[in-house]
């Protein structure tokens, strides 16, 4: 199978056309064809992609079943894994069937609604596949049009406020991204991610209207790029259009914004910023560690005092994507190994945390905290399901929140001792407003009328939970089903990247 | 000799010919009755002389002592212009009929223009383009006007003619300064005389030619005319001064600058980046405003133009490359936004307000598909075709030193991404209201779905773009050497 990583980018789009052209009418048959078709596309993308895990080689740091074909200006269409990628592209494969099946009961426009998501997946595949910058800009960009028709067609009241806020936001930190690929690729005369990481970008440092930029023409680029990636982790202070853009989602929609395109920026650090900047890495990287450990102990508290479940979620989204930067920026094995652990181990749980919201939306129509309490009552499962998440977004042990967090702060402490303090109050933090969270929803007495008739959750909502637990329990309890396949990557990355900096400080003394 | 000149001069005049012959026919046998069937010939004959410029020779032919040139360059830019007007014309013709604007004229006097476009951008020589520029010019000021009874388009058509009176001797003015400092009209013997030394006068000529020049491309700030002749024109005539009108005159700039004044980039350069900084950031701020539709295009085309500067200010054959490519591209995505907009009606009437859109999607899905990659390709978002125009342009201003102006481009694109995204938000998701009815003419949708499938798939591997990337690369090598 020679082009087995362009079939598993490009079955749900597939899908997306049939849908398009062959599904007609709109009533209840249509919508239910519209589902199943979604749903076997997105199961045959996973059980395709099962081929690519199986037959991924962890010992070979490299990029792996690599495919090339002539494109345009010199640039080559590229596809290929590495044990950095291949976990992200199975993290989204595994997902999507499930996304899919969270939105059984959606009935306004069924059709359109799956196709933005099969589209989605097709466009989230390459960008972690994709081993050309301007491919990889291609997939990452054209994933805000689906993304902005989900939030604005299918979200809450807010909608168009927050699908524009979304989609500028996003734009904005991207195009600099672009003129950065412009100049990389005028630089080196390539366009090709592996080719790009052994160039060495100029570092000599120069002025820039009379301001001195150490590392030069690689600290530019690593803010050009630093200002997407930032934007769609999303990193205190530019995070604000997550919780809006979380908050008017649909319920489908946030779980694949928080588990899956958030990892996108946390990826571009790992692929671009580290591997091609080193010199621009180092310089900025003290900065990245204080964002980070801002972002962890300021979103937490704006967390505490949230209203609304789901922008509670989103604060502490960002609050964990606070331990993944912090994680790659301590450059080093641990760290490294932590943060890819916390994003796979996050793309679960807040999934999960995002459906269970949805649970209760479904029956109530509110995500207001206030208008729930005491649902363990009448939903005895939900309420386990929800705890099991919650301990899992806290970090307990034995649920993979653990390894993740627990890595971070390891890599951290050997590189940045006031850092590390401040983020570990995160975990406290983190207990404070999930358990607080959980207290207020499920615990106590059920004495709001409204709740009364709320009914468990049915066959299908366990049913699709029941592979997020299993995963979060697999990795809590033995994370080397991932760390094996990351760690010789990582080791790579680390080693290059401390070859280039040992350079850098040795040309620094002269 | 002087039948070699006309051999390479022959399809102006075949298509001048054709224009006069079929006047006189329409004149002295049924008038407006054979219209349409004119429309449907002219549009014919274009194709037919695009297919023959294409596919001719390859080699670069001067005529007229180098008054006229029949090089790669003016080929490529030819043969995009005969395609659009092709495509416009045959957009028009239902539209035009049902208004009871049809006029044999019409086809005719876009024929005319499309004569003057091809001698414009084939010049070599300041009088040969100013012809050119006339000929195109005076065909268009008529056209604008076409639907007399309405005040604004004989208000548009006035304004068009006394701006357009202005920018023409702006440009007379800064030739004769040109041929007084160096003694020729030739744009070879230009560039000779620039070879070793220039004076002031020569420079200040340059700048009144660039200002002319300005005027044609309407890039800020010479671009007030813009919004007012798209809005008065009839539809069809905007989507026409949509196009084919401006590559020819973006072509007749590359000329103009790389021909004559190749000599001195860093004179120019300059000014094209002002020019096309400026552009960007009015054609982006400038349209968040508006209401109507068609003035909302007419900004949209300022800060596509300001983006086809950037190429051009870059002042190297990868540039000039990227500015052809960037028209090209502008160019398909302006016809396919036309024909929708030319559908667009409620009653029978026109309408162009852009709140007329809401929720257009449950009427239409496909033409509300089209829209949604438009406006996204419009907006510069890829995988569409409007990405790749911005890239190639962003290239070529790197790659000249001028990364400031690659990124104040990229920041008015953002800009300018929120009102093409606000009519895809009106489109999928705005209020329902009573909106458009009316059904779509057949030209008009197959237009429109062609259109769409192109710019939504021609980044495909394997389809590149449809080579266009060699072909530009040619022609711009014999215009910058």
């Amino acid at each position: 199978m020679g082009n087995l990583l362009s079939l598993t980018t490009f079955i749900p789009l597939l899908g997306a056309i049939i849908l398009a052209l062959f599904l007609r009418g709109d009533d209840a048959a249509a919508q239910g064809n519209a589902k199943w078709v979604a749903m076997a596309t997105t199961v045959a993308t996973f059980l395709v992609s099962l081929f690519i895990l199986f037959g991924f080689d962890p010992s070979n740091t490299g990029f792996q079943m690599v495919e090339e074909r002539q494109w345009l200006l010199g640039m080559n269409y590229k596809m290929g894994v590495d044990g950095i990628s291949i976990l992200f592209v199975m993290l989204t494969t595994f997902l999507m069937p499930l996304v899919i099946a969270s939105c059984w009961n959606v009935s306004a426009r069924v059709k359109e609604y799956m196709i933005a998501f099969l589209l989605l997946e097709t466009l989230m595949l390459g960008v972690f596949m994709a081993l050309d910058l301007v491919l990889f800009y291609l997939f990452f960009e054209a994933g805000l049009i689906p993304m902005f028709l989900i939030i604005g067609i299918w979200g809450g009241k807010n909608r168009i406020y927050a699908s524009f806020k979304f989609f500028l936001y996003t734009f904005l930190g991207s195009v600099l991204m672009l003129v950065a690929m412009v100049a990389m690729f005028s630089e080196a005369g390539t366009s090709d991610i592996p080719a790009l990481m052994a160039y060495q970008f100029g570092s000599d440092d120069f002025s820039l209207l009379g301001i001195q930029i150490v590392g030069g023409m690689q600290t530019l680029m690593w803010l050009a790029f630093f200002a997407s990636f930032a934007v769609k982790m999303p990193m205190w202070p530019v995070h604000t259009w997550l919780p809006d853009a979380h908050v008017q989602a649909p319920t489908a929609g946030s779980v694949v914004l928080a588990a899956i395109l958030l990892k996108m920026g946390g990826y571009g650090f790992l692929r671009f910023s580290l591997p091609m900047f080193p010199v621009g890495s180092e310089v900025m990287g003290t900065f990245v560690l204080w964002l980070s450990a801002i972002a962890i102990i300021y979103t937490s508290l704006v967390a505490l005092v949230q209203e609304d479940m789901k922008k509670l979620i989103a604060y502490s989204s960002v609050a964990h994507m606070g331990y993944v930067t912090m994680g790659i920026f301590a450059v080093n094995q641990q760290g490294i190994d932590g943060a890819i652990f916390q994003m796979i181990s996050h793309g679960f749980i807040s999934g999960a945390l995002f459906l269970l919201v949805g649970v209760i939306y479904d029956r109530m129509h509110t995500r207001e905290i206030d208008a729930y309490g005491g649902l363990v009552n009448r939903m005895p499962a939900f309420a386990l399901i929800f705890l099991f998440f919650t301990m899992a977004n806290v970090g307990l042990p034995g649920t993979s929140g653990f390894i993740g967090e627990f890595l971070v702060l390891m890599g951290i402490f050997q590189v940045n001792t006031w850092v590390a303090m401040f983020a570990t109050t995160g975990v406290i933090l983190s207990a404070a407003y999930a358990l607080w969270l959980y207290r207020r929803v499920v615990m106590g007495d059920l004495i709001k009328e409204s709740l009364r008739t709320i009914t468990d959750m049915t066959k299908r909502e366990r049913f699709i939970f029941a592979p997020l637990v299993f995963m979060t329990l697999l990795l809590g309890v033995y994370p080397a089903l991932v760390l094996d396949i990351i760690g010789p990557s990582v080791a790579a990355l680390v080693e290059n990247y401390d070859m280039a900096t040992a350079g850098m400080h040795s040309a620094g003394t002269h | 000799m002087i039948s070699a000149d006309i051999q390479t001069m022959m399809p102006e005049i075949i298509l001048a010919l054709f224009a006069m012959g079929a006047l006189l026919a329409a004149v002295y046998t049924t008038k407006d009755a054979m219209a349409p069937l004119l429309t449907w010939v002219t549009s014919g004959v274009f194709v037919l002389l695009a297919l023959w410029i294409g596919t001719g020779t390859s080699q670069t032919v001067t005529a007229f002592d180098g008054m006229f040139n029949n090089d790669g360059f003016a080929r490529f830019a030819k043969v995009v212009i005969l395609l659009s007007a092709a495509a416009v014309l045959l957009m028009s013709q239902e539209y035009m009929q049902r208004r009871g604007l049809l006029k044999f004229e019409y086809p005719l006097l876009v024929a005319l223009s499309v004569v003057g476009m091809m001698v414009m951008v084939s010049a070599g020589d300041l009088m040969a383009l100013y012809m050119g520029l006339e000929l195109q010019s005076l065909a268009l000021y008529v056209v604008a006007s076409l639907r007399r009874d309405s005040v604004k388009s004989t208000e548009a058509g006035l304004k068009y003619f006394v701006l357009g009176a202005l920018s023409s001797g702006l440009l007379l003015y800064g030739a004769s300064l040109v041929y007084g400092f160096s003694g020729t009209t030739l744009f070879s013997g230009i560039i000779l005389a620039t070879a070793d030394g220039y004076s002031i006068g020569l420079l200040i000529g340059v700048v009144f030619l660039i200002s002319g020049l300005a005027f044609k491309v309407s890039a800020a700030p010479f671009h007030m005319w813009t919004p007012d002749v798209y809005e008065g024109s009839p539809t069809p005539v905007t989507a026409f001064f949509a196009t084919a009108p401006k590559i020819a005159a973006m072509a007749m700039f590359a000329r103009v600058v790389h021909d004559a004044f190749g000599g001195i980039v860093g004179e120019w350069q300059q000014i094209v980046a002002f020019l096309s900084v400026l552009s960007m950031f009015l054609g982006a701020i400038a349209a968040i405003g508006q209401r109507d539709i068609k003035r909302l295009m007419a900004y949209s085309s300022i800060a596509h133009m300001g983006f086809a500067l950037m190429g051009l200010a870059a002042g190297t054959a990868f540039g000039v490359q990227a500015m052809l490519i960037y028209m090209a591209i502008y160019v398909t995505m302006n016809v396919g936004t036309f024909a929708f907009i030319l559908s667009m009606e409620r009653d029978g009437r026109p309408v162009t307000d852009i709140n007329a859109l809401k929720m257009y999607s449950k009427k239409q899905p496909l033409m509300a598909l089209v829209v949604l990659v438009m406006m996204f390709s419009l907006a510069g978002v890829p995988p569409l075709l409007g990405f790749f125009g911005k890239f190639y342009v962003l290239r070529a201003a790197y790659d000249a030193g001028l990364g400031w102006l690659a990124v104040a481009g990229v920041i008015a694109s953002v800009i300018g991404a929120f009102y093409y995204i606000r009519i895809v938000y009106f489109v999928y998701f705005g209020e329902e209201n009573d909106g458009l009815d009316g059904k779509m003419s057949p030209v008009l949708w197959i237009t429109a779905v062609v259109t769409a499938t192109i710019v939504g798939l021609a980044w495909v591997p394997g389809i590149n773009l449809f080579g266009i990337e060699v072909v530009a690369q040619a022609a711009a090598a014999t215009l910058v050497n």
